[in-house]
């Protein structure tokens, strides 16, 4: 499963002449480890694409503060105690001056303890609210957490009046810390969780759940926390079985793969989203607009393949590592943390980030979307 | 009430269709071999996978799943021809292990080559659901139901009633004698390979449109299949669906009755019961060996 790439710096060799400074700038190590293959392959594997093609671009354009970037990546096949293991690696033989990555959240707390002990600023690319909160003195993360995107449903829902709810989720990481979060802000907005039933990742049928929570009295809406086919499973079911209340998805199934996946079924179903999938809807006035048409469009060129917001979420901690680095104008590491700490109105594709000692993500809940899909295709709402 | 049990009992009866047709695989093999194919639930992916990325291209239904299933025996045979054939007499052991490995090479296969994304195919029959007392059940349902229980009632004539079949029987009970009365016993494994690579594709094609399909998606339906064959009583076409059936309807009404959380937990007490008290399996043969 190891794999190297090492980006050659022909173009950075010779800007690098230009300026006169010594033939060999030495490159600036950014290392990653990502889920690759494995279940979290359609993660990890936009991820790495992602981080590819920017890396490029930086250094066609002359790299970071006059050196070139060199990427070392790793691929945890979706197991979190390889992402340990190779995070050791990336600190010890590879010399990297930050680490990007651990695509899940389960990879990205494997890693922690590590980078915590080698001091070395580290950007996740996993949603959970535990990697940020408390904040870890060298951890940072770009996605919304599964809170915000809990927080942003309930919202949407008070306005709609719905206060019965019936929750559904994974039993997989992502689903389960969803469960929990969702849990915990509910009274918040007025929320009442009436039911609150799961099913498996790779589960092929979820009509005995919702029968359940059909027969539950007074239940008014249905949220469901999972990722891949198992929400689009849940959507099938739903029409099946004629349940008429809203539906709500989590930003696990902001994709155009969803809409494909359960087809009709989906009519009407709402989520919060980063603003990827609507790049195309959104005003000229959003200041996100020209980022991710940019980015949707560089990714679509390059890779023939669809722009996901998971692919956004490594760009996002590419740039965030590449402006801390270029305002610190080094690659010392402490630093960097700080410059990183410090980051203030950075436009990507998750949303502006602003990051403070306190928070480590940097992201307001505006960050997320209200989508809802209409005419088999995403409708921004408000 | 009534109209929520015949839910549950819908839904058990849907998917325990589809554990009982990937059981139904390992059962063929298992006749014909003693081997436990592991490989079982990449045939039924492999069939989904093809059908639904034929139709992508443009095929049309009919022919994307003749062309899956060829895919699948094709895979079946070399499988066997590569991998199984050249072990030659080697122990059990090692040809389980030879599966577990031709499963990885194939899972690895259709994901460089065919990518890591998630693929629907069209129902056969639409996606009105049928309203049935209250409760509803798609006609998909039906379609891998009925399928299901054709195809046991083929096995049972195909093992009954031909001289093929019993061959087959003939090689698994003991193989040297079989070889000693003319059975050609290369040829034997060769073609429970094919018919359960077949068998896999045709499942995998069945629950695509329900369940959808990606790279790994035998990887589960293998998993229940082989508990559902084990519950059953390995080697028993019958086993293998009651099997299926049991513990399809069991995982439903747990979720349904007790909690969702428990429901995966099912198999294995289902697994854990029936060794414990029925180490054969429910229809399992009773072996006794002379000395």
């Amino acid at each position: 499963m190891e794999k190297r790439t090492f980006i050659k710096f022909t173009l950075a060799a010779a800007a690098c002449a230009t300026l006169g400074t010594a033939y060999a700038a030495d490159p600036i190590r950014i290392g990653a480890v990502l889920s690759v293959t494995g279940p979290a392959a359609y993660l990890g594997d936009p991820e790495l694409k992602t981080l590819q093609m920017y890396v490029e671009t930086l250094n066609k354009n002359g790299g970071l503060i006059g050196r070139p970037i060199e990427l070392v990546h790793y691929d945890d096949g979706s197991e979190s105690g390889k992402a340990n293991g190779f995070t050791k690696r990336l600190i010890e033989n590879d010399k990297v001056d930050l680490i990007i990555g651990g695509t899940t959240s389960g990879a990205t707390m494997a890693m922690a303890p590590l980078v915590e002990r080698a001091q070395i600023p580290f950007i996740s690319l996993a949603g959970a609210v535990v990697i940020v909160e408390p904040p870890k003195k060298w951890m940072f993360k770009t996605p919304h957490t599964d809170r915000m995107a809990a927080e942003r449903v309930f919202d949407d829902m008070k306005k709609a009046g719905l206060t019965k709810v019936a929750l559904l989720s994974e039993n997989s990481g992502f689903g389960q810390s969803g469960r929990k979060e969702s849990q915990a802000v509910a009274a918040k907005y007025g929320i009442t969780l009436v039911a609150d039933e799961t099913y498996g990742p790779k589960d092929t049928d979820m009509t005995a759940q919702l029968t359940k929570i059909k027969g539950v009295a007074g239940v008014q809406a249905v949220f469901v926390f999972g990722l891949g086919q198992g929400p689009a499973v849940v959507t099938k079911n739903y029409a099946q079985l004629g349940i008429k209340l809203p539906l709500y998805q989590s930003h696990g199934v902001a994709s155009d793969e969803y809409i494909r996946l359960a087809g009709s079924a989906a009519e009407g179903v709402r989520l919060p989203s980063p603003a990827l999938p609507v790049a195309a809807k959104l005003p000229a006035t959003d200041p996100q607009k020209k980022v991710v048409s940019d980015y949707a469009k560089l990714f679509a060129e390059r890779w023939k393949a669809e722009p996901s917001t998971f692919g956004g979420y490594a760009y996002d901690g590419l740039m965030l590592a590449a402006d801390a680095i270029r305002r610190a104008g080094s690659t010392d590491k402490a630093k960097v943390r700080d410059a990183l700490e410090s980051t203030s109105n950075l436009v990507a594709t998750s949303g502006t980030f602003n990051l403070s000692a306190n928070d480590h993500m940097g992201l307001s809940l505006s960050a997320f979307r209200m989508l809802e899909i209409r005419n088999g295709d995403w409708t921004l709402l408000n | 009430m009534l109209s929520e049990l015949l839910q549950f009992l819908f839904s058990g009866l849907t998917v325990g269709a589809m554990y009982a047709l990937a059981a139904v695989g390992f059962s063929l093999i298992y006749s014909a071999s003693g081997v436990i194919n592991f490989a079982q639930g990449e045939f039924i992916m492999l069939g989904g996978m093809s059908a639904a990325l034929l139709v992508q291209a443009g095929v049309p239904l009919p022919l994307a799943i003749t062309l899956a299933i060829l895919v699948a025996v094709v895979a079946g045979l070399i499988v066997e021809k590569l991998a199984i054939e050249p072990a030659g007499n080697a122990e059990v052991v090692t040809l389980v292990i030879i599966t577990i490995g031709a499963s990885l090479t194939l899972r690895g296969l259709v994901e460089v080559f065919l990518g890591k994304g998630n693929h629907a195919l069209p129902a056969f029959s639409g996606e009105e659901p049928i309203a049935i007392l209250g409760a509803t059940l798609m006609p998909q349902s039906l379609w891998v139901m009925g399928v299901t229980l054709v195809v046991v009632v083929a096995l049972a004539l195909f093992f009954g009633r031909t001289t093929l079949g019993k061959a087959v029987l003939a090689t698994s009970c003991n193989k040297l004698a079989a070889q000693l009365v003319g059975v050609n016993t290369r040829f034997v494994l060769l073609l429970a390979f094919g018919l359960s690579a077949a068998l896999g594709a045709v499942g995998g094609i069945l629950v695509a449109p329900m369940t959808y399909t990606s790279y790994d998606a035998g990887i589960m339906m293998g998993l229940k299949g082989f508990v559902a064959a084990a519950l059953g009583g390995l080697g028993s076409g019958v086993g293998a669906i009651v099997g299926g059936l049991l513990l399809g309807i069991v995982e439903a009404m747990t979720a349904g009755y007790i909690s969702s959380a428990y429901k995966d937990a099912m198999p294995f007490v289902l697994i854990l019961l029936i060794l414990f008290f029925l180490p054969q399996g429910i229809f399992g043969k009773k072996t006794t060996d002379r000395v």
